[in-house]
């Protein structure tokens, strides 16, 4: 059966049915069969390489570098990782016991959760809805994918390859726009994973409030960057306009307005300027290496944050309906009250508001809402440790911007209205299982549990508080029972 | 109305001064927290025996001392849990540091119940306090004696300006529940756990749902039958079966059923002697409501054990019934009282089949001495937490994560869990200026040797895939030169 059309409630309903009977079955379970649907996760992109490319170019003018960097090459590294630990992975984890429970063997076993549901977004269109497939098959779920519509290239593709690479039983991709994902939501899933944005969010969230799901929200935010301090200013410009234009400013992670003193920024702007010129030549239109705005409406939106902003463009301004291009664009003098500063830019713009201390920038960023990243720019390690010591935010880097996300031992996720729960690595594989703590009791010293048991009486009670008390670090081998 | 938001407001205000990042200042806070148990020890024990009537006994082995031991962990661990956790780097970040970092969350909300007041209440803030949040705390209106005197006593031992108690009934629990907070903590029935989930949805906020289900209790006809039946009448009986990890119901095969209740009624002879109405040691049911609710379970039913009830204390008799049908209403519901349903199956699949048409519960027991029935339990069923040959036990072990899974709840706690779970884990990465060679590699404009080198860099695989791994050449290059280098050696010395 190919998911290439929309579906409807009923069919939804029996793509979940057939999902939730193979789960029953226990098909999932042993490590061989998710380490072979993950090997044919490597081999979907290791055969349509050029699909992929050409299918991202569509959907976002890609340009081939990013698209291999951020949606081909992150996903392979995480597969193997996931292929590499897997067996350590679903290991149970043996844990300390207290005297009282001595004999006993106590650990966590991680069991899948059952079928689950990840809803994909289109400015990472491969990247957002596979790599937590990696950790819902790697836990040994089954799986609804909900690519986003937006991206339509990318949809069509993965409603193609994914039926014929992975295990039709456990996998299916379920097309559709806002009316097919909200009957979607209507059903009963053991876990959803949605990025996105926030409105929609919540929308999840009641949704998934009537069957008690869990969730993950991987949503976005404006994440700050504070530039500050002694710094070398040629490198801080090259990573910033790196981190800030790839995929056109469209990453959840992007540095999406800077705070710096008047005099960082006026040192600053050159070497941007400069940056702009070796990454996208004189002419960025002309560059096949800068992504486009995903839709019109999306185009319309930056365009009309342009217009209504009271900064000054020093840098870019131009756009192209057409093509749905906008130029890399830095707006000085911008206030807070600003346009630009009103929501989420996502798009290849760059306002810089000027601070005169370190203090009020600190300030300024935890009046708003914490963000999925931070980033503090300085050579002085003071300036970086003030920062992270005194904001919060989903995930932190100096120094440079984006990459922190490409480590699959650090945990990807947000903190507040950027998000909940994370993934990336084994987070990815944690996030998807059940942590099941047991107890298996030995039959014997029955006569240590009689100290429990009524009638109740206080030598029994102070042997028992004896027994279970909490020992300090060191008493470890003391054991005596 | 009013006072609920003015409550969250200040604690925030207080919160984000920062206040309760040092860790001293936790420690103290944890301090001044274990001086209100011990010191007023007896009250608590004095308000439990008016809530539940709850013997002196069965207060310090189920609350006080786990939540002491919580306390005494958090104090001498906090240090450890609140340092950066550093982890695994790839070839780019060889010379940057990266860790997780966790950090307080911010003003947290604590929603206790009634069964176990105190520790329902105390052992998530612990964690809460330790993680460096603030807390609101809403201990259940049911137990209204405790939730009196925690009101009483806690600001006349911690910070009140970071943690304060707002009594009252369902009216300010939903105001409550209409401010934000930055994390929900809810211990309580899956019906209020959907409408927590639901207030926290519109601010977005994470939730820690503790809530309950029918825990099975399977016993094979392969084990120690006089034990297993002791253990459960205890697991089962204390706190007059109000434990939301109690062993709700039994299954077992038909020919050991009259023997399970022939040893039952052994042990409720020892423990609570002819009359439990007259033990000191046997609690009562919380209410007539729930007194009500729990008889009503009886109906359809056939007595074996017990049956005897007296609504002027609430008092209903440990209670044993056999040869329970899947439909009865007994099956239907939690039933949170001393009522012990055993419902015959033919043999383990049976058993697990039973298991899985239901929601999965918190707690999951069997008693055998047959390896490959645990085994298969555990592999075939799902449930929050497992207890083997035991119950309740493996709530006790602060180094197993409690929580349910389902229907029975989402989020863990206990020990370092708590402090996990009531902390933001930030992924860090520092950074610094050097090695901008390296990061070359990734700029535009794209050629074919800077796509190679982002690519090498970018691995935290140093095998690709298709199983030729770069180490391992290495490493048989090195011994194969070891080799020769040998041979050359010896050989010389021949020659000598």
């Amino acid at each position: 059966m190919s998911n290439t059309g929309v579906l409807t409630m009923e069919s939804q309903k029996q793509v979940l049915e057939r999902l939730r009977g193979a789960f029953r079955s226990g098909v999932t379970l042993p490590v061989h069969f998710r380490l072979t649907q993950l090997e044919a996760m490597m081999s979907l992109f290791e055969d349509n390489e050029t699909q992929i490319i050409e299918a991202m170019h569509e959907d976002l003018a890609k340009p081939k570098f990013e698209a291999v960097l951020s949606e081909i090459e992150i996903v392979v590294n995480d597969i193997c990782y996931a292929i590499s630990n897997l067996q350590s992975w679903m290991q149970p984890t043996y844990v300390a016991t207290n005297l009282a429970t001595k004999l006993d063997d106590c650990f966590v076993r991680r069991e899948p959760l059952g079928v689950v549901l990840i809803i994909g977004a289109w400015n990472y269109p491969l990247h957002l809805i596979l790599l937590p497939l990696i950790g819902a098959i790697a836990a040994g779920n089954c799986a609804i994918l909900k690519p986003s519509e937006i991206s339509r290239a990318t949809e069509k593709l993965l409603a193609e390859l994914i039926p014929k690479y992975l295990s039709q039983e456990c996998y299916a991709v379920i097309r559709g726009g806002a009316e097919e994902t909200k009957t979607l939501l209507e059903n009963r899933f053991d876990h959803i994973f949605y990025t996105g944005s926030q409105s929609v969010a919540r929308c999840i969230l009641l949704a998934a409030a009537v069957h008690l799901t869990p969730v993950t929200l991987e949503l976005g935010g404006k994440c700050p960057c504070l530039i500050y301090g002694r710094l070398d200013m040629k490198a801080a410009a090259k990573r910033l306009v790196w981190a800030k234009f790839f995929n056109a400013g469209q990453s959840c992670v992007a540095p999406d307005y800077v705070l710096c003193t008047a005099e960082t920024r006026d040192a600053l702007l050159p070497f941007i300027k400069e940056t702009l010129e070796s990454f996208y030549g004189s002419d960025p239109q002309q560059s096949p290496d800068l992504g486009r705005i995903v839709t019109d409406r999306h185009w319309d939106r930056l365009l009309e944050l342009l217009k209504k902003s009271e900064g000054k463009i020093v840098i870019g301004g131009e756009s192209d309906k057409k093509t749905k291009y906008i130029a890399p664009t830095v707006v000085v003098d911008v206030m807070e009250s600003d346009a630009l500063m009103q929501e989420e830019i996502f798009g290849p713009i760059l306002p810089i508001l000027t601070i005169k201390s370190l203090d009020e920038a600190i300030y300024f960023v935890n009046e708003r809402e914490k963000p999925l990243a931070l980033y503090a720019f300085s050579d002085e390690s003071q300036v970086v440790n003030t920062v992270l010591e005194r904001t919060c935010s989903g995930g932190f880097c100096s120094n440079d911007g984006i990459v922190h996300m490409s480590l699959p031992g650090l945990p990807f996720g947000g903190v507040g209205a950027s998000g909940m729960g994370n993934y990336h690595g084994r987070w990815g594989f944690e996030t998807f299982s059940h942590k099941r703590g047991c107890m298996m009791r030995s039959w014997l010293l029955e006569r240590v549990n009689v100290l429990r048991y009524p009638p109740y009486n206080e030598s029994n009670l102070s042997w028992l508080r004896w027994a279970t008390t909490a020992k300090k670090k060191g008493w470890a081998g003391c054991s005596v029972m | 109305v009013e006072m609920e938001k003015q409550v969250v407001d200040g604690l925030r205000e207080v919160f984000q001064s920062g206040r309760s990042r040092p860790l001293q200042y936790r420690k103290q806070q944890l301090g001044a927290l274990h001086r209100l148990i011990t010191e007023h020890q007896e009250d608590i024990e004095q308000a439990l025996k008016q809530d539940l009537n709850r013997n002196t006994y069965n207060t310090s082995l189920f609350e006080l001392i786990s939540i002491e031991n919580d306390i005494k962990l958090a104090e001498s661990e906090m240090a450890d849990w609140a340092a950066p956790r550093p982890v695994k780097k790839n070839l780019n970040s060889a010379l940057d540091d990266v860790y997780i970092k966790p950090e307080p969350l911010g003003v947290v909300l604590i929603i206790g119940t009634w069964n176990y007041p105190w520790a329902m209440i105390l052992q998530p803030l612990v964690g809460a306090i330790a993680a460096g949040n603030a807390a609101v705390l809403k201990p259940s209106e049911l137990s209204e004696h405790s939730a009196r005197l925690m009101k009483e006593l806690l600001p006349l031992y911690l910070d009140k300006e970071m943690y304060q108690v707002v009594t009252g009934g369902v009216p300010e629990t939903q105001e409550l529940l209409r401010q934000r907070f930055d994390h929900i903590f809810y211990t309580g029935s899956s019906a209020v756990g959907k409408l927590v989930m639901e207030a926290a949805a519109r601010h977005l906020t994470p939730v820690t749902l503790e809530l309950g289900g029918k825990s099975p209790c399977y016993v094979d006809k392969n084990c120690d039958i006089a034990v297993a039946c002791r253990r459960i009448t205890w697991g089962k009986f204390a706190n007059c079966g109000q434990t939301c990890i109690a062993p709700d119901y039994i299954l077992c095969e038909p020919s050991i059923q009259d023997r399970i209740v022939e040893e039952i009624q052994k042990t409720l002879l020892e423990f609570y002697q002819t009359d439990p109405k007259s033990s000191p040691d046997y609690c009562r049911i919380i209410n007539t409501r729930h007194f009500d609710r729990v008889l009503a379970l009886m109906n359809e039913c056939t007595i074996a054990l017990g049956g005897e009830s007296d609504r002027s204390q609430c008092y209903i008799a440990p209670t044993v019934l056999k040869d329970v049908l899947p439909h009865f209403k007994i099956m239907q519901e939690e039933i949170f009282g001393p009522l012990l349903p055993i419902v015959t199956v033919n043999g383990l699949s049976e058993a697990i089949q039973f298991i899985n048409a239901r929601e999965k519960p918190l707690a999951l027991y069997v008693f055998s001495s047959d390896k490959t029935v645990i085994k298969r339990m555990l592999a075939e069923t799902s449930s929050g937490g497992v207890t083997v040959n035991d119950v309740l036990m493996h709530y006790t072990v602060d180094t197993l994560p409690f929580g349910g899974v389902g229907n029975s709840g989402m989020g863990r706690y206990h020990g370092k869990h708590t402090f996990d779970q009531l902390s933001h884990h930030r992924a860090c990465l520092i950074k610094s200026f050097a090695m901008e060679g390296l990061n070359d590699a990734r700029y535009p404009p794209l050629t074919a040797a800077r796509l190679r080198k982002a690519k090498f860099f970018m691995q935290h695989r140093l095998c690709s895939c298709s199983g030729i791994c770069v180490w391992a050449v290495i490493a048989n290059l090195l011994a194969i030169g070891l080799l020769v280098a040998l041979i050359v050696v010896l050989n010389v010395n021949i020659l000598v």
